[in-house]
């Protein structure tokens, strides 16, 4: 009996190994097919030849995104955009996050309750739109960095990790010796929480480089567009616009494919900065949605 | 106890002497969130005028029927019905099947022995939720493409269907691709549950006999319930605002009828529209709030009544 029951277990555990090698398959193959198409040659593309590894191996398509300078702005502005959203919605919401986790904040239950509202109720897309028009932010940066900027579930993650990590003794120390608040919070707080800010900036700057439904309807002028707009074009509504000074005809002429191409380059070289990143970032990201499942 | 009110108010003063810096700090995200998520509220009563630009919100005359006629409009529009059923089939279908695949995945990790087996899947499962819609949408729409798309051309061969342009397998298109982008991400949460159980417990199933089958059944199952709940408290109150902004790339013209749905459709008669029809989308806007609104306090509700967690 005994015998029966640990071979059974051996069989589930090589099951186990292999759907998780099948699940591997899956997950990394359209990221190896798109890299292999990038590299491919216009007319395998079109023909549908390829299905695993590069076929008529060329580099096109990287030149082509190159030369193609809308995709260079967009980089630049979704740049900018990201790093002074981040910054901003950092300081707001380790502000908010570190009164609400003292204790002895008188009125935190009240505070508290204003910011978790927020996470159940909304306004709505058209009263949210009228407002920034009406405050004079349309097609300013501003429209895509402001109204996110604080978020009550971030708010409640860097709570949580303050609860955790800044005792109550620390506090009361720095108290004795006449440390104020906001001294005690620049000088001791911040320098500890390194791990929640780190979490909470990655958040931040990957959800504004990849959001598009905002700037879409706040952005007019293609000069603002961020990235994700320029992808949009490129790659939903096959909006692919060379002028005749950045590619000459001869290359248009030999290469009928082109604007194809320039998909999957401009789908890789998007990514790229993301995954690069991204082994470095990812323990990050994983400790945040720890702390925040640690009941609000 | 019996402090005076007059006491308790020069005490409160004096608190605020001293720690007058802690409200100095809340008050800039508060007046961000203030202008920012609480300034729309204000709008929301243009879901019950007739708006007229001229006049601004506040001096627009009021709706018919009351203020209710942008509602009774929604209800009675023939694509009510049509956006609220797919509203309902593509987040209740993604829960449903997002959520078992991510604590497959978890129990799956959980048991896979090898340290570098286990963290290279894991790395690379959580890898497709960091590219964005838009790149993603982009994604689908090459590999599914019937001519030049791989899994597109099989498909169209071998079954002779166009994944991309029909209606019927849109729901299915979006859900499962959805889960091959978020399954890995999920799945941390259980992880992180599973780790919590307690080692004894499975020791003492081991010493009684018990298959691994049955330690996940009845030890690991049963402690990352609480876990489950609370995802699913949190997801019902989004259950009516899908993440319309995949839905919103994902739309063509062929697929419309099974793609549209509530937040579409109210984006699509007012900013879109050569005839912007603020109020009537300002009313579906807060129709769907409200449902999301009630949806969140009932399960929130129940949850708390059967297994003793709420959320707030």
């Amino acid at each position: 009996m005994r015998r029966k029951i640990i071979s059974q277990d051996k069989v589930v555990y090589f099951l186990n190994y292999l759907f998780l090698v099948c699940l591997f398959c899956i997950v990394l193959y359209p990221i190896v097919y798109i890299i292999s198409c990038s590299f491919s040659s216009g007319d395998a593309l079109m023909a549908g030849r390829v299905k695993l590894l590069p076929v008529g191996f060329t580099l096109d398509s990287y030149k082509a995104v190159f030369r193609y300078s809308s995709i260079w702005t967009g980089y630049k502005n979704s740049i900018i955009y990201t790093v002074l959203g981040t910054l901003i919605s950092l300081v707001l919401t380790l502000f908010a996050a570190y009164p609400l986790s003292r204790e002895d904040f008188q009125g935190r239950k009240i505070f508290m309750g204003i910011f978790l509202f927020t996470m159940m109720f909304s306004g709505g897309l058209i009263p949210s739109y009228l407002l920034i028009k009406n405050l004079g932010l349309l097609d300013t940066m501003w429209a895509i960095i402001l109204p996110g900027s604080v978020s009550a579930y971030n708010i409640i993650v860097a709570r949580t990790f303050f609860d955790q990590t800044i005792s109550r003794e620390l506090l009361e120390a720095a108290q004795m010796d006449g440390c104020a608040d906001f001294p005690f919070f620049v000088k001791i707080v911040v320098p500890l929480s390194a791990p929640i800010i780190a979490t909470l900036s990655l958040w931040v700057a990957v959800s504004l480089w990849n959001s598009y439904f905002n700037p879409m309807i706040y952005i007019d002028s293609s000069a603002k567009y961020p990235l994700q707009l320029v992808l949009r074009r490129i790659l939903l509504m096959s909006q692919v616009s060379f002028d005749s000074s950045s590619v000459d005809p001869e290359t248009i002429e030999r290469n009928k494919y082109l604007s194809e191409m320039l998909k999957y380059g401009t789908i890789i070289i998007s990514s790229l900065p993301l995954m690069i990143a991204y082994p470095f970032i990812q323990k990050y990201f994983v400790k945040g949605v720890m702390i925040g499942s640690v009941k609000g | 106890m019996n402090e005076t009110g007059k006491n308790r108010r020069k005490k409160f003063f004096g608190y605020l002497k001293a720690h007058w810096q802690l409200y100095v700090m809340i008050l800039f995200p508060l007046i961000v969130i203030f202008i920012f998520a609480y300034g729309p509220m204000y709008g929301i009563l243009l879901a019950f005028k007739n708006y007229k630009v001229s006049l601004g919100i506040w001096k627009s005359p009021w709706a018919e029927n009351f203020g209710m006629n942008n509602f009774i409009r929604f209800f009675n529009n023939y694509n009510f019905m049509e956006c609220l059923r797919n509203t309902l089939v593509i987040s209740l279908y993604s829960m449903f099947a997002g959520v078992p695949c991510s604590i497959i995945l978890a129990l799956s990790l959980n048991y896979a022995k090898n340290y570098l087996f286990r963290k290279t899947v894991q790395m690379v499962t959580y890898c497709p939720y960091f590219i964005s819609t838009i790149v993603f949408v982009g994604i689908i729409n090459m590999m599914f493409d019937i001519r030049t798309g791989v899994l597109g051309s099989f498909f169209s061969d071998h079954f002779g269907v166009n994944i991309l342009g029909s209606a019927e397998l849109f729901p299915s298109l979006y859900v499962w691709t959805g889960i091959w982008q978020g399954m890995g991400f999920g799945a941390i949460i259980y992880i992180a549950a599973l780790a919590g159980v307690d080692m004894e417990q499975h020791e003492a199933a081991i010493i009684d006999g018990a298959t691994l089958l049955q330690r996940i059944r009845y030890v690991d199952i049963p402690a990352i319930v609480p876990t489950v709940v609370i995802m699913m408290i949190l997801n019902m109150g989004g259950i009516l605002n899908v993440g319309y902004e995949k839905v919103l790339a994902m739309q063509n013209q062929m697929n419309l009828s099974s793609s549209e749905v509530i937040a579409t459709y109210s984006y699509k008669v007012s900013l879109v529209s050569s005839f912007p029809d603020y109020p009537y989308s300002t009313a579906i806007g807060l129709f769907q709030s409200i449902i999301g609104l009630i949806l969140i306090l009932i399960t929130n509700k129940i949850a708390d009544k059967i297994s003793g967690i709420s959320f707030i």
